[in-house]
């Protein structure tokens, strides 16, 4: 795939001194979902502001499909639709004229059967009269879909798409975001939902306190900082560790019944072999075995816990 | 040029006046009315004429001027701060539209509500007092200079404006006083001559009475002077909206 927007080195201070985006460098891929996780404050939605127009960068440089978001505003702006956080709605206007207008706004003439597809797509059709006033916050959110699709944008920025929603505007979305990346829409969503990373990207950036700290595939992320343990059901339960399995990372459940042995699985050996060796010559036997991942949520809680040097250890791979 | 984004946020601007058709129309004309019944009426039937002209028939440019502005200024300010005030100023700011384009749309439609303002007021008092257009396209152009001027004025307000009280404070301190005092209800030689000269620096004075000489031929000021003080008033809006759109201020963090 080959990239569609390309940021270098960029960075926002706000009039008072806040460092909201330091040297933040990425490559987005023509047709990829990625999500950007981070805490409140990490930067999210700044980074997001300053590709679609609404901050003013304070350094560095954006792209689009090779278009300088700056000079060349009316081409990389027609290319991207923009969901923002908030609910921001004109309550006055009905669903129908509000996307509408947007389509308008961004030199599109009206097409009636693209919006009505659109609405339908959104479960809105029926409430295309409605004022904004009048509809719930989870339609308020799938309007705010609607406008952003409305001029059938190329690349799709979701700022916090399903913060406050109920499970199935959830899984709505998903699907429809799923969907729209069959079409080839580049999606970058931000979330604080590990879930939804996890769900939904093709790969995972990790944003805090302003900086990058990685982006990564999703599946390699997970493959590469992912520790593993595995988990062994015993025939016989046991009092206490062997002195000879000491030096493998063991742990006993309270009523010995079962054995964890964690390892991280990117070492050159896992060392399950040995310990597995190692057990049958105490004479421990096992009637179960089982292995688990750690989840991303997991990881990105690693990630922010890790103090800053933290970026040297992980590579940023783009 | 984004035609359809001028044309969206122009249609957009003038559904948003249709739908507060009443508020928006019978509102400034049951004022002007009772201003044509109190002052035209009932003060000015106990005042001789002033330059020649009846008193009922002297303050429509006036009162005419005094709605232009005020309008112009309350549709673009409000219309700016709203989209402000619900957060809704992203698509504005993430669409592919110039600021030129925006303020094309705004400004445009908010001229065009006060202009059909003034064209109602002027139809409103003909049904009062009897007069004649001595020179309707000098009437035109000031009509149409004052509505664009002023409501670029509104624009740079709302703005400037980060709460409903400062959007109100310089309509209300500022514009309508000295709407009140550049001869909207008198001319200035009714005044002593200190104060004659004071209100020579009330720039709305020069507006109000280039207005009045389209239609009477008579002013306090020179045609010319008029003339070149609405231009200015509009170069100078043009510079300050330039500037705000440059460096994004108040739009943009």
């Amino acid at each position: 795939m080959s990239d569609l927007i390309n940021i270098q080195n960029l960075s926002k201070v706000y009039s008072n001194g806040f460092k909201a985006l330091d040297d933040v460098s990425l490559n987005i891929k023509k047709g990829e979902i990625l999500a950007l996780l981070g805490p409140n404050g990490a930067g999210k939605t700044t980074l997001i502001s300053a590709i679609c127009g609404l901050v003013n960068p304070t350094g560095g440089k954006v792209s689009v499909a090779g278009y300088d978001i700056i000079k060349d505003y009316r081409k990389t702006r027609e290319l991207i639709g923009l969901v923002p956080q908030e609910l921001t709605n004109n309550q006055f206007d009905t669903v129908l004229s509000t996307v509408n207008f947007t389509r308008g706004m961004f030199g599109k003439s009206k097409n009636a059967a693209l919006i009505e597809e659109l609405l339908k797509d959104l479960t809105l059709w029926e409430k295309r009269n409605s004022l904004l006033m009048h509809l719930s916050g989870g339609m308020k959110r799938r309007v705010l879909i609607a406008k952003a699709l409305a001029h059938e944008p190329e690349i799709l920025f979701l700022d916090e798409p399903t913060a406050g929603v109920d499970v199935e505007l959830r899984q709505d979305m998903w699907r429809l975001i799923h969907k729209l990346r069959e079409r080839g829409v580049t999606i970058i969503l931000t979330t604080h939902y590990i879930e939804e990373a996890e769900e939904m990207a093709d790969r995972v950036g990790v944003i805090a306190n302003g900086k990058l700290l990685l982006v990564e595939e999703k599946s390699v992320l997970m493959g590469r900082l992912g520790k593993k343990a595995l988990t062994m059901d015993l025939v016989t339960p046991l009092e206490s560790i062997p002195e000879s399995l000491k030096s493998y990372d063991l742990e006993l459940s309270n009523d010995g019944n079962t054995l964890k042995y964690s390892y991280d699985n990117q070492g050159e050996s896992t060392g399950i072999t040995a310990l597995v060796q190692a057990l049958s010559e105490v004479n421990v036997r096992f009637s179960d075995l089982h292995t688990e991942q750690s989840s991303l949520e997991e990881i990105f809680i690693d990630l922010l816990n890790v103090p800053n040097d933290s970026n040297h250890m992980v590579e940023q791979k783009q | 040029m984004n035609f359809h984004a001028v044309k969206a946020i122009y249609v957009f601007e003038m559904a948003r006046w249709w739908r507060t058709i009443y508020q928006s129309i019978v509102s400034p004309v049951l004022t002007t009315s009772l201003y044509f019944v109190v002052f035209g009426s009932a003060i000015g039937s106990r005042i001789a004429e002033v330059d020649g002209v009846g008193y009922g028939a002297f303050i429509v440019p006036g009162l005419i001027m005094l709605s232009l502005l005020t309008q112009s200024i309350s549709y673009a300010s409000f219309a700016i701060y709203f989209p402000k005030f619900t957060g809704t100023i992203y698509e504005l700011l993430s669409s592919p539209v110039s600021y030129f384009e925006i303020l094309l749309g705004y400004v445009g439609a908010s001229a065009t509500k006060s202009i059909l303002i003034a064209v109602i007021i002027l139809c409103t008092a003909r049904l009062f007092v009897d007069f004649e257009i001595a020179h309707p396209f000098w009437m035109a152009f000031y009509l149409v200079l004052t509505a664009i001027t002023f409501s670029m004025m509104g624009f740079i307000i709302g703005i400037w404006a980060d709460n409903f009280e400062k959007l109100q404070v310089i309509p209300l301190l500022i514009v309508t006083p000295l709407v009140f005092l550049g001869g909207t209800f008198y001319s200035v030689s009714m005044l002593p001559p200190f104060w004659q000269k004071i209100t020579l620096f009330n720039p709305v004075l020069y507006l109000v009475n280039g207005f009045r000489w389209s239609f009477y031929e008579v002013s306090d000021v020179s045609i010319t002077t008029s003339t070149i003080m609405i231009l200015s008033f509009l170069a100078a809006c043009i510079g300050i909206v330039f500037w705000i759109f440059k460096t994004g201020y108040k739009l943009k963090t």
